[in-house]
Parts: structure tokens; sequence; C-alpha cells
């Protein structure tokens, strides 16, 4: 892999994104950013957008269990990414917060990987993608256990517990309909197959955290424990793992997919519609 | 065997003794359990009501719901979700009320997805702007919690200690809608003005959620007698009035009933007569929201029906062979 062009010597003109050129795409962050609000912005945004994700499933939801499950993982993403955002806020130093970070960025600001911006499919999509990014936040934060700054250990003490249960759910659910009915194998197969290009993503190299040695975690060093669980689980549910023809990249620096731009609107629209109000 | 077996069965001697025993247990304010007899029409009617209860509950999650993709903060999102998550678990916990009378979740379901059963007719009525949830918390959820209150006190035991989780859930929702629309009408001019415009229509509604007149509400008196229901419908309404008309003027909103004014005399706040056939046009069907709810509830079910199949097929895989071997009485 090609180690990506930091972002901090960008400014226009060619600029390669985890491996690939893309001369009329500059990348955000600017110059300006610390790697530390770079970081917890990756981090809070991607569990802002897949907690933006799984409300929409409350009320479509296969049984009124279901509702809740997912409702409840909306709930516990939501607070992650409100502790991260306040926070990225706060080191930031210039008045923006949770609100700020979350209603009144644009696209090319937001920092989440793809694979939380995937729509929701049918639920075997969305077990997939529960699976794979569960599996990561799982080793993501038991390893922000160990980090030097004492609010992002607090937090990983606190999120370790509940990605837990996010993984166990979508892994209880992986098995049942990969070792359930034909129509669901085939369903679940294919989930697989939607999302699995958004997997190697979550572990490419982020310049925000090779900055921040011993505060941040270095996202390759997460992959042999992801692959080995996430890799047992498919086969326990009878399941292949894909082998993809492409693969997603650049969501760190700002470059997403289409889809980000459809999500964020409807986000946003009630905040911005009434420029400084109180909710 | 079904209670309605047992009914068929039964000595006519031993049933006038069983009866009167439930009587005498309804007389004492004691609590109807399960495996205690049971007239047939009181557990038809507990059915009836907890069965609509819980659909209300169920569809009642979509009004909401529609504005969870759309709070206009990180917070009103999170206690929004929880809020629509609560209602989710009161449903489950009243469909598991009926279930102790010998109906299934999934027939109950089935009745309301075909439409033979009734849920709250004021879910059928949009959400249109934000402050609907505040106008829905405080005055849907301020109704609906002076129906149920009284319901803790239910003569059927499992129902009426269901009830009491509930309303303290529900009591926590009224003030989160209060605080919503306090919010609002401190805010900015135009959201004073989405906060008036919500209570503006939500007002009448809520009124008829505690049904017709006690003229006109068929079942109300024999409810009264077997202890299911406490006060009729226009004492609760009454309650209902008494209390929102002052904390309107908290909020420094109207309600929109020019003829509402104290009553010095009676200590109570008169209020304007409702427009009963919008109720009974309502219930029939003919609702801004009745088709489009009915919609989702039955889509849901309907797209997630493989979901659940294949892990009906998983469990009976994957089921030990003992456990299976085993009656299902002895396993319960």
């Amino acid at each position: 892999m090609t180690a990506p062009t930091s972002p901090t010597t960008t400014t226009a003109g060619s600029l390669d994104v985890a491996g690939v050129s893309r001369s009329a795409a500059p990348a955000r962050p600017t110059a300006a950013e610390a790697p530390l609000v770079s970081y917890l912005l990756g981090l809070g945004d991607d569990a802002l957008v897949l907690a933006q994700r799984l409300g929409a499933w409350v009320t479509r939801a296969p049984q009124i269990e279901e509702d809740i499950a997912l409702g409840n993982i909306a709930l516990d993403l939501l607070g992650q990414a409100r502790t991260l955002l306040t926070y990225a806020g706060e080191v930031e130093g210039t008045g923006r917060d949770e609100d700020a970070l979350a209603f009144l960025r644009d696209e090319r600001d937001f920092r989440n990987v793809w694979l939380v911006e995937i729509p929701n499919g049918d639920f075997a999509v969305t077990m997939a993608r529960q699976l794979l990014f569960s599996a990561y936040q799982c080793e993501l934060y038991a390893g922000l256990l160990a980090s030097a700054d004492a609010t992002l250990a607090g937090l990983a003490a606190k999120a370790v517990k509940e990605v837990r249960y996010h993984r166990d759910h979508a892994t209880q659910w992986v098995l049942r309909l990969g070792d359930g009915t034909p129509e669901a194998h085939v369903r679940m197969q294919a989930a697989l197959e939607r999302t699995w290009p958004y997997v190697d993503e979550l572990f490419d190299h982020d310049d925000a955290a090779a900055a921040l040695p011993g505060v941040a975690v270095d996202p390759a060093s997460l992959r042999p424990a992801w692959s080995a669980y996430v890799e047992d689980v498919v086969g326990r549910a009878t399941l292949a793992v894909p082998q993809p023809t492409w693969r997603s990249r650049g969501g760190r620096v700002g470059l997403h997919s289409e889809h980000l731009g459809h999500l964020l609107p409807e986000m946003q629209h009630l905040h911005r519609a009434h420029p400084g109000a109180t909710w | 065997m079904t209670h309605e077996d047992a009914a068929a069965t039964l000595d006519p001697a031993l049933e006038a003794e069983l009866q009167a025993r439930f009587d005498r247990m309804i007389a004492a304010e004691e609590r109807i359990e399960p495996r205690d007899w049971m007239p047939e029409g009181y557990r038809r009617t507990l059915v009836r009501q907890i069965a609509q209860h819980a659909h209300s509950e169920i569809i009642g999650m979509q009004p909401e719901g529609n504005w969870i993709t759309r709070a206009p903060s990180l917070r009103r999102k999170a206690i929004l979700l929880a809020k629509v998550q609560d209602e989710a678990g009161h449903g489950l916990y009243l469909y598991a009320a009926a279930e102790t009378l010998g109906v299934d979740r999934e027939d109950l379901l089935d009745l309301l997805h075909t439409g033979r059963q009734k849920y709250s007719s004021i879910f059928n009525y949009p959400t249109l702007t934000w402050a609907d949830m505040g106008a829905i918390g405080w005055l849907v959820d301020g109704a609906a919690i002076m129906n149920q209150v009284p319901l803790c006190r239910c003569s059927y035991g499992p129902y009426g200690r269901a009830m009491v989780r509930i309303c303290k859930e529900e009591s926590f929702h009224q003030r989160q809608g209060f605080e919503i629309l306090h919010t609002l009408s401190h805010g900015t001019p135009e959201q004073k003005a989405m906060a008036q415009d919500a209570v503006d229509r939500f007002w009448w509604p809520s009124l008829m959620m505690f049904g017709p007149p006690d003229a006109d509400s068929p079942h109300s008196a024999q409810s009264m007698a077997w202890g299911i229901k406490r006060f009729g419908n226009d004492e609760l309404r009454q309650r209902f009035v008494d209390m929102i008309a002052p904390q309107a003027q908290v909020l420094g909103l109207t309600l929109p009933d020019p003829d509402l004014r104290w009553d010095e005399e009676s200590g109570h706040w008169r209020f304007g007569a409702i427009d009963w056939s919008e109720l009974d046009r309502v219930i029939r069907g003919d609702g801004p929201c009745n088709a489009q709810r009915m919609e989702r509830r039955r889509t849901a079910h309907e797209e997630g029906a493989w979901v659940r199949e294949s892990a009906m097929a998983y469990a009976a895989k994957h089921a030990a062979p003992s456990a299976e071997a085993q009656p299902a009485e002895v396993a319960a």
C-alpha cells in the first residue's frame, strides 16, 4: 500500500489518498487542524453517521425486539459521537460544540469511513455492516483503554462494553441468517459481498493516528484480531469470506461515497433552518 | 385447553361457585391472576383492551419515529430515540400481559394488520414539525397518563403491574414534551409559532383520546364494575383539562378553544364542545395517516418475515435433542 500524502502538506492539485491519485479532489483537513481534532472527528463521525443510519430502522424492523435493539445500538453510538465531538470542539478551541460539528459541517468536512454510509438495505446488509463495524470498534476501544489521553481512555472504558454487545448482537444474527433458511443464506452472503469492499479502509493508514503515538491506535494493528473474529463468525454461519474487486478509501480525509450527501441534509436541515436557535 | 373449552365443559353449579368467588375478589379489590377462573366476558374485554393498548404503543412509534433522523440537536435525537424505544418496550410488556390470558402475540399482530383490532386514533394525525414532538409528549402522553394511572389498580394483576412501569416512563415522556415546548415557546418567534401550531393541531384530538362521553360509551359501565376501569371518560377528560390549562399559561401558549375558562364555583376549567364526528370519521379510517400507519406496520412485518423464519429454522437446527423431547409445560 502506498503511504498517503500528509494532508498538512496538501494544497491543491494532486493528492494521494491511500494510494489513489485524485487530481481534482483536494482533501481536508486543512493545515491548521491538530491531529487530535482530526482523530476525534474520525471516530466521532463514524459513530454519528452509523447512529443516523440505524435510527432510520426504528418502526421498520423485522420484529419489535429489533426495533428496540437497533434503536439501542443507535443510542450507544450517538452517545459515543457526542463525547467525541464535544471533546474535538474543546481541543479545537474555537467554540464549536457537538451540534456545531454535527449540523454545521459539510460533507467534505466529515471524516467517517465509507462503511457507515452504506444505506440500510435489507436486514442482512444492516447486520453485515454492523458485524464488520462493531468488530472493528471492539478492537479500537480495547486499544484506546491504554490511551495516554484520559478522555479517550475514559470513553473507551464505557464504549468497549457497549460495542461488545453490538458485536454479539450482529454475530447472533449473521449466524441465524447464514445458517437458517436458504433464502436468508443467499441474502446474507449477498450482504457480505455488498459490505466487504469497505473493510480495508477501516485499517488504512491515518496521518492523525500516526501523529499521536500513545494517544491513538494504529488502525493497521487492529486487523489481525478483527479478521480472526469476523472470519470465524462467517465460517460458523456457513458463509464465505468475499473477495471484493474494489475497495473504498478516503473517508478520513473527507472523500466520501455519494450516500453521505443525502444522509447529511436530512440530519442537518432543521438545525440549519433556524440559525442560532436553541432546541 | 383454552379458557373457552374449560367454560364449555364446566358443571353449572361449579361455575356459579367460581363466579361467586370471582365476584367476592372483585368486591374486595383483590387481584385476579392468570390461573384464577374468570368470566369469559372479563377475559375478552381485557384481551381487547390490552391488545388495543399494545397496538397503540407500536403504531405510536411512527409519528415520533418520523423525526429521529431530523431532530435538531444531538441531545434531542438521543432523547427521542430513547422515548420511541420505551414505546416499543411498552408494547412488548402489554403483549406479554395479553398472553397471560391465553392469546398469542402473533395472533394479536395479525388482528392489527388486518384491521380487526384498533389502536388509538390520535396516531392517525401527522407530525408535521419538530414542535409536534413536544405536543405529543405534553398532550398525547399527558392524556395517556390520565387514562393509565388508574389502570395501575386494574383488577387484573399482570395488566396492573405492567402499567406501573409504563406510567413511570410516560410521566417522564410528558415532562420532556413540556420541556420541548417550553424551549420553543421561549425561543425565536419562528420557534414559538411552531409550538403554537403544534398545540393547535393536537389539542382537540387529545381530548378525544378519552373516548366518547360516558352516555355513549357502551362498555364503560361493565368495565367499571369489573374493576378494569376506575373512572368515566368525562371525569378523566376534565382532570386532563384541569392539568393542562394552567401548564399552557406557563408555556405562554394558548389552547385553541374560545370557550375555555376557569370556573371558580366548580373549581374546574370549562371547555367547549368536542366535534365527535371527527373522532368517528378517523376511527372509521378516514384520518390523514390511517393508511400510511397501517402500511408501514404491515410492510415491516412482511419484509421481516424471511428474517423471523430464518431465526426459527436456525433454532430448530441447533436445538439440543433433549430440550425438544421435553414437554412444553415442563420446559416453561
